[in-house]
């Protein structure tokens, strides 16, 4: 991506247009040191891609005739990058509130709020993203109206629209918790988890006397019909409860609740997490963290550079987010951050890819380089998770991604200052 | 009252050259191994009224911290004052560098540390925090950074608002910073005045004070004050922000010489004038001795800003964030103003919608003032690696960055905005000895600061809990459960 970003970005974006085409091509990425993340690093290995998908990854992997060739020599050869928690698609601007669907101050539509309702393809975040290796990223639902922000869904930062785009949705119900929560229900974290439990008691009573709802003939319910449906597949087990929480007694408490209630759990921000890691171990709860939060307060007097390394050793799944949607391309420097407090590095790894994969209902078609997963990779210049590393490729489900973005463009433009010719005329 | 006049008196007297601040350890008597306009811009011009109507009532009292004579050698020296110089030594005594090279000798009785592997490299400086003032811990009680009471509240100080014992200082301390300027937030046309801190723990904010440093004065442009001030009086749009700066300034400049003709009538205290303290900052910007640092994003509002200073005579020290800086960098060179960036921050506003992850490598190739910042609690743990993808994203574009410029970009030119590039923001003999040791190549994501050392005291060792600083607040706060 470099190399076409510096020299041949016309010829390039030409090419890279094609993008149905380039998703029937064959490409073969060789000589790279390939990590699958589904097994150990292959020192100079081949990743061959077909018709959008994986065709095979290994060191004695045939090119077959007519493969476009990616040398990659001297190159790291990854899968592309997941964020867990963003903001794209949905927020163009963030302090626009025209331009930002992330949140709502409706106290009617909360747990239906969908996400994927609102994304746009066109936003100029996602080719800023996508160019830094990020090809995947969970888009949550925001705000601090609700104790239940919504329903946050997977989408790929490719070329191809609606409703491609759209990975999977939804992916969980998003709460909020903690003092957040807190000042929602009225001033007490124990108000909140009554809320949240009566939500969930009204879901099923609602489920099971739907007529009865419909005849007028139930007691009031809590909440809306349109949040009380969209709850049912989280009191059935089909849709996890994507809870954020930071202080270590609420994160007790929520692995408590999600027991009782019998509900699936993802914690997210967890900045106390590490105090008790092995709890969320033993629940086999995943948790999504922004590992760069050591401020501390009193709702997370244990915030530590350290806490992913502590929680991944003591066994828990951890996906990384950053939580935002302008700089979602940073996570990987995120997860090198990690490293340097104590995560290894493979985990580091495991955290942008297949575990996220894992924790959002997607490991079957993204997160390794496997034969028969989409073919979202990247060709890194180095290590992908630092400073100096630049990407030169990626690959979005077979399909080459375009260097340009709106970023870009105004570098063209400013590039060169010439005072006779104004930028933003007879330039690009 | 009684005891503000009578020291006002005393300084009143007192009167002559001497403008900035009782110092401890006043810069001017170190030696000056550049003299950059920056510092000149400090220098209040003779006769000016700074003595007589601001003696500084709120004196450092900061000394150094026990130090021993300390040699660090065979590291890899990044001066920010010239090229790298590979199997160096580094001594520091007396709060001073006394040398650095590749032939220095440890004098007897000194500390000396292996730096085989390592890196040295000035403290960083952070032109740009708030730290202190807005404390981490949640809630309003301690988010004392903008007096959103007025547009202009040039007469609040902001290290009133800074409490020493917010945790952050110590955070940024492990993450190699020594200096750093805490600014008043940036509701307001003008905010108040800033304050230069050493970043050592102490029981009152005089005791962080950098000795000699000149104050600043925070303005804002564009949303901020429209924003806040919008249905509130005004000014509701980017136009009325600019009237409400020069309406400013024409009183400032009325105050200044209001003062400079009781001067000139033989300074009667009969017929003293009246003391107005907003009136008396921006008269102190005007006069150069406060440096101006302006919170503005867009290009064309910088350019306006910056014919309003020459409207009214006086030199922006730095825009702050500066995020279309880019775009006028030819004029921002031409200006001699520093522009205090972020590598990547974009979009979160409309007038942050036109970052690009080029502007500080655009700006150091265009020959301007380049300057990482943070703005950011997190962020001032990572100058370095703020900087480091700053200067990714320039040759990744095929601009040319020199690692012997980026490390300036977070040392030596943030000194030179504060006014004290000629005490600290390098490694040359004499200077302050404001000295941090990586791990490894500080533009590496995995690398740490391992010592930090302030006026050549060791005050953070990340392999020595005793020399850490830790906040009051994390007595009893630290989570440790008996299992």
């Amino acid at each position: 991506m470099r190399r076409a970003f510096q020299a041949t970005r016309l010829a390039a974006a030409a090419l890279f247009c094609l993008a149905g085409a380039a998703a029937a091509q064959t490409i073969a990425i060789t000589n790279g040191k390939v990590y699958p993340v589904s097994g150990p690093v292959i020192e100079r290995g081949t990743v061959l891609i077909r018709d959008g998908r994986i065709a095979a990854v290994g060191a004695d992997v045939a090119v077959p005739a007519g493969a476009r060739v990616v040398d990659a020599a001297g190159k790291v050869v990854t899968p592309g990058f997941m964020n867990a928690a963003t903001g794209l698609g949905v927020v163009e601007i963030g302090a626009v509130q025209q331009t930002n669907d992330q949140s709502l101050n409706n106290r009617r539509i909360t747990a239906a709020f969908t996400v994927a309702d609102a994304v746009d393809p066109f936003s100029t975040l996602i080719p800023v993203e996508r160019v830094e290796g990020i090809t995947r990223a969970v888009v949550a639902p925001g705000g601090s109206s609700a104790l239940i922000l919504g329903q946050g869904m997977v989408i790929d930062l490719g070329t191809g629209g609606l409703p491609s785009m759209i990975d999977r949705s939804p992916v969980a119900m998003f709460v909020t918790l903690g003092s957040a929560g807190a000042r929602v229900a009225g001033g007490s974290r124990a108000a909140a988890m009554l809320e949240l439990r009566e939500a969930l008691q009204d879901t099923r009573d609602f489920a099971a006397n739907r007529r009865a709802f419909d005849a007028n003939a139930r007691r009031a319910y809590a909440l809306s019909r349109l949040d009380l449906e969209a709850l049912i597949p989280v009191v059935r087990g089909e849709l996890p409860l994507a809870v954020r929480v930071n202080r270590a007694a609420d994160i007790l408490e929520v692995l408590r609740f999600a027991r009782e209630e019998k509900v699936g759990l993802i914690l997210t921000g967890v900045e106390d997490g590490w105090v008790v890691a092995r709890e969320i171990a033993a629940a086999g709860v995943p948790v999504v963290l922004d590992p760069m939060q050591n401020l501390p307060d009193f709702e997370a007097r244990g915030a530590t550079l350290a806490n992913a390394g502590r929680l991944a050793r003591a066994g828990v799944r951890v996906a990384f987010a950053t939580f935002d949607a302008h700089n979602a391309r940073n996570v990987k420097y995120y997860a090198g951050n990690a490293v340097a407090y104590g995560l290894p590095w493979d985990a580091a790894l495991r955290a942008l890819t297949i575990d996220p994969a894992r924790i959002f209902g997607i490991a079957d078609r993204y997160g390794t380089l496997e034969p028969g997963k989409d073919a979202d990779v990247v060709v890194w210049s180095g290590d992908p998770f630092e400073l100096s590393t630049l990407v030169e490729h990626v690959f979005i489900k077979g399909a080459e991604m375009p260097a340009s973005t709106r970023q870009r463009q105004l570098l063209e433009r400013y590039r060169r200052l010439d005072p006779s010719n104004p930028p933003g005329y007879g330039h690009p | 009252m009684t005891l503000r006049a009578s020291r006002w008196v005393l300084a009143a007297l007192a009167a002559a050259g001497c403008a900035a601040s009782s110092s401890a350890r006043p810069p001017q008597s170190t030696p000056a191994p550049t003299a950059p306009a920056a510092s000149a811009q400090a220098t209040p011009a003779a006769g000016q009224a700074a003595a007589d109507t601001e003696a500084n009532p709120f004196p450092s009292t900061y000394r150094p911290l026990p130090w021993a004579p300390t040699l660090i050698r065979n590291a890899t020296v990044m001066t920010a004052a010239g090229p790298t110089l590979a199997n160096a030594s580094i001594l520091m005594s007396a709060g001073r560098i006394v040398a650095v090279g590749p032939n220095v000798v440890a004098p007897a009785g000194a500390v000396v540390v292996d730096g085989t592997g390592k890196y040295v490299t000035p403290g960083l400086i952070d032109v740009h925090s708030h730290i202190g003032a807005g404390a981490s811990l949640e809630g309003s009680e301690l988010d004392d950074i903008n007096e959103v009471t007025n547009p202009n509240t040039a007469q609040v100080w902001v290290e009133h608002s800074v409490w020493p014992q917010d945790p952050q200082f110590w955070l940024a301390l492990a993450g190699g910073v020594t200096t750093e300027q805490i600014l008043p937030g940036s509701a307001n046309l003008f905010g108040g005045r800033s304050v230069v801190l050493k970043n050592v723990p102490a029981r009152t904010v005089e005791g962080m004070k950098f000795p000699g440093a000149p104050y600043g004065l925070k303005m804002a442009c564009g949303e901020n004050p429209k924003r806040v001030y919008g249905a509130r009086g005004g000014p509701q749009t980017r136009m009325g922000n600019m009237a409400g700066w020069r309406a400013g300034w024409i009183r400032a400049q009325q105050y200044r010489e209001q003062w400079a003709k009781w001067r000139k009538e033989g300074s009667d205290p009969s017929k003293r004038p009246q003391r107005d303290l907003q009136l008396e900052t921006l008269a102190g910007a005007l006069d150069g001795r406060l440096l101006v640092h302006h919170h503005c994003y867009r290009a064309d509002e910088m350019a306006e800003v910056i014919d309003m200073s020459h409207e009214f005579g006086y030199h922006i020290a730095s825009f702050e964030h500066a995020v279309e800086a880019y775009k006028i960098r030819d004029l921002l060179a031409r200006e001699g103003i520093c522009g205090s960036m972020w590598s990547d921050w974009w979009g979160f506003k409309m007038e942050a919608y036109d970052g690009i992850k080029q502007n500080i490598a655009l700006m150091d190739e265009a020959g301007a003032c380049t300057i990482v910042h943070s703005d950011d609690a997190q962020g001032i743990q990572r100058l370095n690696q703020d900087a480091a993808k700053a200067m990714a994203a320039g040759r990744e574009a095929g601009i040319a960055v020199d690692r012997d410029r980026a490390i300036r970009w977070i040392t030596f030119n943030p000194a030179k905005a504060l006014g004290i590039d000629r005490v600290t923001g390098s490694l040359e003999a004499g200077k302050m000895a404001d000295v941090v040791l990586w791990s490894g190549d500080p533009f590496s994501v995995y690398s740490k600061a391992e010592k930090v050392f302030i006026d050549g005291a060791l005050i953070y060792d990340r392999d020595d809990p005793r020399r850490q600083p830790s906040s009051d607040f994390t007595l009893g706060n630290t989570l440790e459960l008996d299992r």
